[in-house]
Formats: structure tokens, sequence, C-alpha cells
């Protein structure tokens, strides 16, 4: 579904991704995990061009994103992406938060696009807050705001940059359940996060990165279980 | 004569110039509000040669004097182009021009103040740059400089007093006419300092009713 070959990303003189290649197949849970600066949110955000790589070719769903000629507005219609730090759009109730892409972007009609949100509402235990704005929500509520906003434009792939860091450690376990959930119903997705019981529990696949590369993958069980990067091995004792 | 009977006295002569004050400071502010957005978005083209109309225009008018504009745009444009305004729209016209300047640099100071994040979630939605703008920055970004714009929208009334020189019979060319008329060197241009205040004064609390509206969804 998703091609990555030969990946760089520079910021000036820094070298932040060194040559990435991966391949995300339909309805696979891919969870990336790594030190900060291994450059595995920079990876996530190259993905759907929010950082533009330097070098490099992705494709999605056959076609390619990084050629000059393509629209990326269209792919990014088909990938959904959460934040850390949730971007809602404050000037904005729920409601109008989840249906103002679908209404301004694929011109759903808005009674359909309310009825859309509404049952994504339900689906994150929300449906209350409907006429909320987010000042009123708290991190863990802002955050499931933030996935149904994204599932309201129906994604092929869902992108979750950090989704838990920012929030206080009684909220995450709501925003995990949220991502599990969705997981299990076949949404293909990739993750990064440091929450390791997460990503040993709903990823298919873990991606260790470090220093700009893809150091480590393979299951859960092979990655967590019995790492045979050192580097590897030394986060892991550092993390668990 | 006292203040109130030298109102009365030669309140056609106020009243007039309350009009075309009004008139010149609502055109200034609409034409310079729509102009200063889009000299805004000149200024973050991605175009190089069109940033720099932009900038160019912002250095100008704010680096010139208002008084001096106008003489070029009423007898400059009349005498150099063969362009003659009447004197109301070089009027209208220097305010527009001018407050577009003022208000470009608010407008962009809003937009830069404005949340990287809230632009990537417009554009990770499938946002045009152009969309992610107009529903999801500007909004924003207005709302935060709303007490400089007001500020500003306050300047180009006072301001707008200027345009007296090319013989626009606003408040302050009106008073010099009051004054004219009855030696008196004083009182006129107290009665228009009054009406100047009482427009400025209630421009600013109606703009600070619509920021309570706007702050609506701040509260916690």
């Amino acid at each position: 579904m998703i091609t990555v070959k030969n990946l760089h990303k520079k910021f000036g003189q820094l070298h932040i991704l060194k040559g990435i290649d991966l391949e995300i197949a339909r309805g696979e849970v891919v969870v990336v995990i790594g030190p900060s600066g291994s450059g595995k949110s920079t990876f996530l955000r190259c993905l759907n061009l929010l950082e533009e790589p330097t070098e490099g070719q992705i494709t999605f769903e056959g076609e390619s994103i990084t050629t000059k000629r393509h629209n990326i507005n269209k792919t990014r219609e088909k990938m959904g992406m959460v934040f850390q730090q949730f971007n809602l759009f404050p000037h904005k109730n729920v409601i109008d938060n989840i249906t103002m892409a679908p209404i301004r972007v694929k011109k759903t009609e808005k009674n359909k696009a309310e009825a859309l949100a509404m049952d994504l509402l339900r689906t994150v235990g929300l449906e209350d807050k409907r006429d909320a704005y987010p000042s009123q929500l708290s991190g863990g509520q802002k955050q499931r705001i933030a996935i149904a906003r994204a599932l309201a434009m129906e994604p092929h792939v869902m992108l979750f940059d950090e989704p838990t860091s920012a929030l206080d450690p009684e909220m995450v376990g709501e925003v995990l359940d949220v991502m599990k959930s969705l997981a299990d119903k076949g949404m293909t997705m990739v993750i990064v996060t440091h929450e390791m019981g997460f990503a040993r529990e709903v990823g298919d696949r873990i991606l260790f990165m470090d220093q700009g590369i893809i150091m480590e993958q393979g299951t859960p069980k092979e990655v967590f279980g019995s790492p045979k990067n050192q580097r590897t091995q030394d986060f892991l004792s550092k993390v668990l | 004569m006292d203040f109130f009977s030298m109102f009365w006295e030669y309140k056609s002569y106020f009243l007039t110039g309350l009009q075309y004050t009004l008139l010149l400071a609502a055109l200034g502010v609409l034409c310079g509000f729509i102009l200063g957005l889009i000299v805004t978005l000149l200024r973050m083209s991605p175009w190089g040669i069109v940033r720099f109309i932009g900038h160019a225009w912002v250095e100008f008018l704010r680096g010139t004097p208002m008084l001096v504009q106008l003489f070029i745009i009423h007898y400059g444009f009349s005498t150099a182009f063969g362009i003659n305004f009447s004197p109301l729209q070089s009027g209208a016209i220097t305010l527009s021009i001018n407050s577009s300047a003022y208000l470009a640099e608010i407008f962009r100071a809003g937009i830069q103040g404005v949340d990287r994040g809230q632009g990537e979630a417009a554009r990770s939605l499938g946002m045009t740059r152009g969309m992610s703008l107009r529903f999801i920055i500007i909004p924003q970004a207005i709302k935060s400089v709303l007490p400089a714009i007001g500020n500003e929208f306050v300047t180009i009334i006072k301001e707008s007093s200027i345009v007296s020189f090319i013989g626009i019979t606003e408040l302050m060319f009106q008073s010099g006419a009051v004054t004219g008329i009855t030696y008196d060197g004083m009182t006129p241009y107290l009665i228009v300092a009054v009406m100047y205040f009482i427009l400025t004064f209630t421009l600013s609390r109606i703009l600070g009713l619509f920021e309570r509206k706007l702050k609506a969804s701040d509260h916690r």
C-alpha cells in the first residue's frame, strides 16, 4: 500500500533520515519506536509530505507521491493524521472540527457529514461533546476528537505521531483503546509511540529507528523478545 | 459664543463634515482591510517577485508621510499622467492604501502567530493552502490581532482630517470654515475634537463587544 525507497531528509546540514526503505501492506499496523531525535516523527511526516523528502521515492496505492506533478492534497484525503499536540481548530466546535474537511474538501452534504461525525463521536465515546469547543475538553478527549476528525475523511491509512505523549498518564488509556479498536477493524496504521506495552499488543510489525535509519524490524515478539541489534537491546533495556 | 450655541448655529457645517469624515473613514477601513489582506497574501507568496511587491508596498507607504501620498495622488497624477481624481476619490484612495500597509503588517503578525500545527492539521486533511488560510489560519489570526485592527481603524478616522488639505469638506475643513466666519479660533476646533472623540470611542466600544463575542470559543 505504501512503498518507501531510499528516503532521505536533511534540514540544512542536519541529516535526519539516511535512507529508509519500507513496504507497508494494507491492514498492517506498523509501530515505530526509538530514542528521541532518531527521525521517527520526521519519517512519519514525510509519508504525507508534511515534510518534503530531500531524496527518495514514496508510492501510495501504486501512485508516486514524490513526483513534482503529483497533487498531494488528493492523497492526503486518504491519509489521516493524528498529532502529538492534537491541533484541533480552537475557533470551531467539535462537530465543525470533524465535518469541516468532508464538507469543504470532499463536498459532502452537510447533513451527511454530520451523521457520519455523530457515528464517529459515538465510536470514540464523545457524542455528548458535539457542541463543545476544544478549550473545554481534556487532553484525552481532544485527542479522541482529533482521531474522529481524521477518520471523517474515510482515510485508507492513519498516521499517528506520538498521539499520547502530550497526555496526562490517566488519559493515555482512553486514547489507546480507541486506536486499538481501530486496528481491530483492519485499519492500516503507522504509529510513532513511546508506549511499549501498546506497541507489543497492537503492532503487527515493530520498526526500531535510530540515527535516521531502521536499525531493526520484526514482529513484536522478535523485537521485544529477542532483539538482535545492540542498539535495540540498549534502548529496550532503558525503556522497559 | 459658547460651545453648544456655536454647534447649534453652525450645525449644518458640522454635520456635513461628519458625513464626509464617516464616509472617508468607512471607505478607508473597508478598502484598506481588503487591500491589506491581499498585500499580506502577496507577502506570503511562494514567488519571490510577488513577495517583493508586497514588501515594497508596505515599506513605501509606511515610510512616507500620508500628506505627501495625498498630494502625489491628487496633484501629481493629474499633472504627470492626466489622471484627475476628485478630492473625495483622492482622499479615499490615500486613506485606503495607507491603512492597507499598516493592516497588512498587523495581519502578517497575526498569521505568523497562529500555531504551525493548525496549518499542518488542515493540510493533513486534504485542504489546499488557500482553504487552510481561509478557514483555519486567517479567522484565528484576525481574532488575535483584533485589538490592533481596532487601533488602526481609530487611526484612520483621525488621519482622515489630513484630506482637508485638498478641500474635502470633512470635519477638520468645516471647523476651519466656521472659524473663518466667526473669528473664534477655539470653539469650532473643540467641537470637532469632541465629535472625533465620540466617533473613535464608540468604535472602540463596538470592537470590544465584537472581540468578546469572538472569545466565546476561549472560555473554559
